[in-house]
């Protein structure tokens, strides 16, 4: 299982014919582990790594550092709920230090992601105060480097 | 006018170049980015930052000069740590182990140290390239024994015994083998010892890919206690570390030996890399996860490559170690050199003749999986068409 979850990490476009081969187990073994795995949110979907900054769309992304009143019964929770339910939304992690959340927000232009911040995201209550920083350059996310491949330019042939 | 042909050292001249050149320079003649080369036997990652930044900080802080001939004492107590922690082998740090500049200049001193004229030298092929023509360069002669594929490409007892002569000076063991993927376990090292029982037979032990063994655990030569003063260790980092380029290796063994052979290294290099020993020094202290990792990637690639030599029709037995499929390419009716030629200039697709590692290599060839996967996967279906091609056109003549 541990295996099959590293491989998918690392490239979620295996297929199945692909992990078998590759973990030693039957086709129909790891479909039905992959399948359990979503089916228990261990895998909770599938993505592209997409360098926006290398197409002609234009995407602005901010880092949110987010202070809140911890409500009474649910905590973070609720407060969280309110706000990952928005589509400019891209992440959100409780965090510990400083501030409570941490939301990286999504927006076509500087202003649609200050307006989020200011109209949507600030009036939620129990949200204290926001801190936006905006992103200005993405170098590498998930592991992956976000850089044309450079290579050796000359190496030796007969090993 | 000099005449340099006649000035040459007869026996540089008698070496022959590596086989392996010709396909490189058919490939980069065929620079349009279709072709895929799973030629060149090298780990396809980068060296572990950790370890990169170590070298980097030791020139910050200025380390630039000469260490001990025999390497810095920090460094070689850190592969006795290793050595006893990974392999169960014990070699004092003082004496008994010493730093190389890669494993191919500790196999060199090995044979340098120990043969002559008139020695001679027993080389399982199809192995690494160098040991013939280092053999030959000391003016001993190598004696080959071709393992065989129906043995797994070990070297057996009965081969060995069949090889030794009264001028046996070393017997080269070079496992986990490039190119075969082929291993020695415990039993196969026993009866060998049982051959070599009573002799001064030394044996040189190439475990450069001791990391890479896949399901069975490595065991070297000097596992087996009988085995142990007769054997010397060579291993290095570049195979567990991704490090090839730093140019790190040593040589464990007896003291008496190793003190001489530190005295042509002394003369010869003077002390391996300043920078790349801080940097072993760190990969041995904080790389064992780097290892795991690294071979896990591998063991994955290994599993598919095979799949998909088998489904092509090829028959491989299945390589226990380092990073090779040495599939058997007889039932196409090519020889290895034409296998290859074809499949670069018509799928231009570069693997490497079995032949450039002996003369057992006839009849197969060696991929190397240390590739990505789309590439070992396109160059799968590659092959699979250009096999279909070839037994076609047989069945057509």
């Amino acid at each position: 299982m541990t295996s099959i979850l590293k491989l998918l990490e690392e490239d979620a476009r295996y297929t199945a014919k692909e992990l078998a081969e590759m973990t030693g187990k039957s086709e129909p073994e790891v479909r039905e582990i992959v399948e359990k795995l979503e089916k228990d949110h261990v895998i909770n979907g599938y993505t592209a790594l997409i360098d926006w900054d290398r197409t002609d769309v234009e995407t602005v992304t901010a880092f949110i550092e987010v202070k809140i009143t911890p409500q009474r019964d649910d905590g973070f929770d609720r407060i969280a709920e309110r706000i990952y339910q928005y589509d400019e939304v891209e992440s959100l992690y409780l965090m510990s230090g400083a501030f409570d959340f941490a939301v990286i927000v999504e927006g076509k232009t500087l202003k649609e992601v200050s307006q989020f911040v200011s109209l949507k995201l600030a009036p939620i209550e129990g949200v204290i105060s926001t801190a936006t920083h905006f992103i200005m350059k993405r170098y590498k996310d998930n592991h992956i480097m976000f850089k044309s491949e450079t290579e050796q330019e000359e190496r030796v042939l007969f090993v | 006018m000099i005449d340099y042909n006649a000035i040459m050292n007869e026996r540089v001249r008698s070496l022959k170049p590596s086989g392996i050149r010709k396909f490189f320079d058919l490939m980069a003649d065929m620079n349009d980015g279709t072709a895929i080369s799973l030629g060149i036997g090298e780990p396809d990652f980068v060296t572990p930052w950790h370890i990169r930044e170590a070298g980097i900080y030791s020139l910050e802080q200025g380390y630039t000069k000469y260490t001990p001939n025999a390497g810095m004492k920090r460094l070689r107590e850190e592969i006795a740590k290793y050595l006893v922690r990974r392999f169960d082998l014990r070699y004092d740090p003082n004496g008994e182990i010493f730093v190389t500049v890669g494993g191919s200049e500790a196999i060199d001193l090995c044979v340098r140290a120990l043969c002559g004229p008139g020695d001679e030298a027993i080389i399982p092929v199809p192995s690494f390239v160098c040991y013939g023509p280092i053999v030959t360069m000391s003016g001993a002669t190598p004696v080959y024994i071709e393992t065989k594929a129906e043995n797994e490409f070990r070297l057996t007892a009965d081969e060995l015994r069949a090889a030794i002569t009264p001028r046996t000076k070393l017997v080269v063991l070079p496992f986990p083998n490039n190119p075969t993927g082929g291993i020695m376990e415990r039993a196969d090292l026993e009866a060998i010892a049982e051959v070599l029982r009573g002799t001064q037979i030394m044996i040189l032990s190439d475990e450069i890919y001791s990391e890479l063994s896949y399901g069975v655990h490595h065991t070297s030569p000097a596992n087996i206690p009988e085995l142990y003063e007769r054997t010397l260790v060579v291993n290095g980092f570049s195979k567990a570390y991704a490090m090839t380029g730093w140019r790190m290796g040593y040589v464990c063994g007896p003291k008496e030996l190793l003190g001489q052979m530190v005295k042509i290294h002394q003369y010869g290099i003077m002390s391996a890399p300043t920078t790349s020993q801080y940097a072993a020094i760190e990969a041995l202290k904080n790389g064992d996860e780097d290892i795991e990792k690294m071979r896990e990637s591998y063991d994955f690639r290994r599993r598919l490559m095979l799949s998909r030599l088998r489904d092509a029709g090829l028959e491989c037995f299945e390589p226990k170690g380092a990073f090779y499929m040495f599939p058997c390419i007889k039932s196409t009716g090519l020889s290895s050199d034409e296998f290859c030629t074809r499949f670069l200039q018509e799928y231009k697709v570069a693997v490497i003749p079995g032949t450039a590692f002996g003369d057992g290599g006839e009849g197969f060839v060696r991929m190397c999986y240390a590739a990505s996967v789309r590439d070992i996967e396109e160059a799968m279906d590659r092959l699979a068409e250009f096999v279909r091609k070839v037994k076609n056109e047989r069945e057509s003549n």
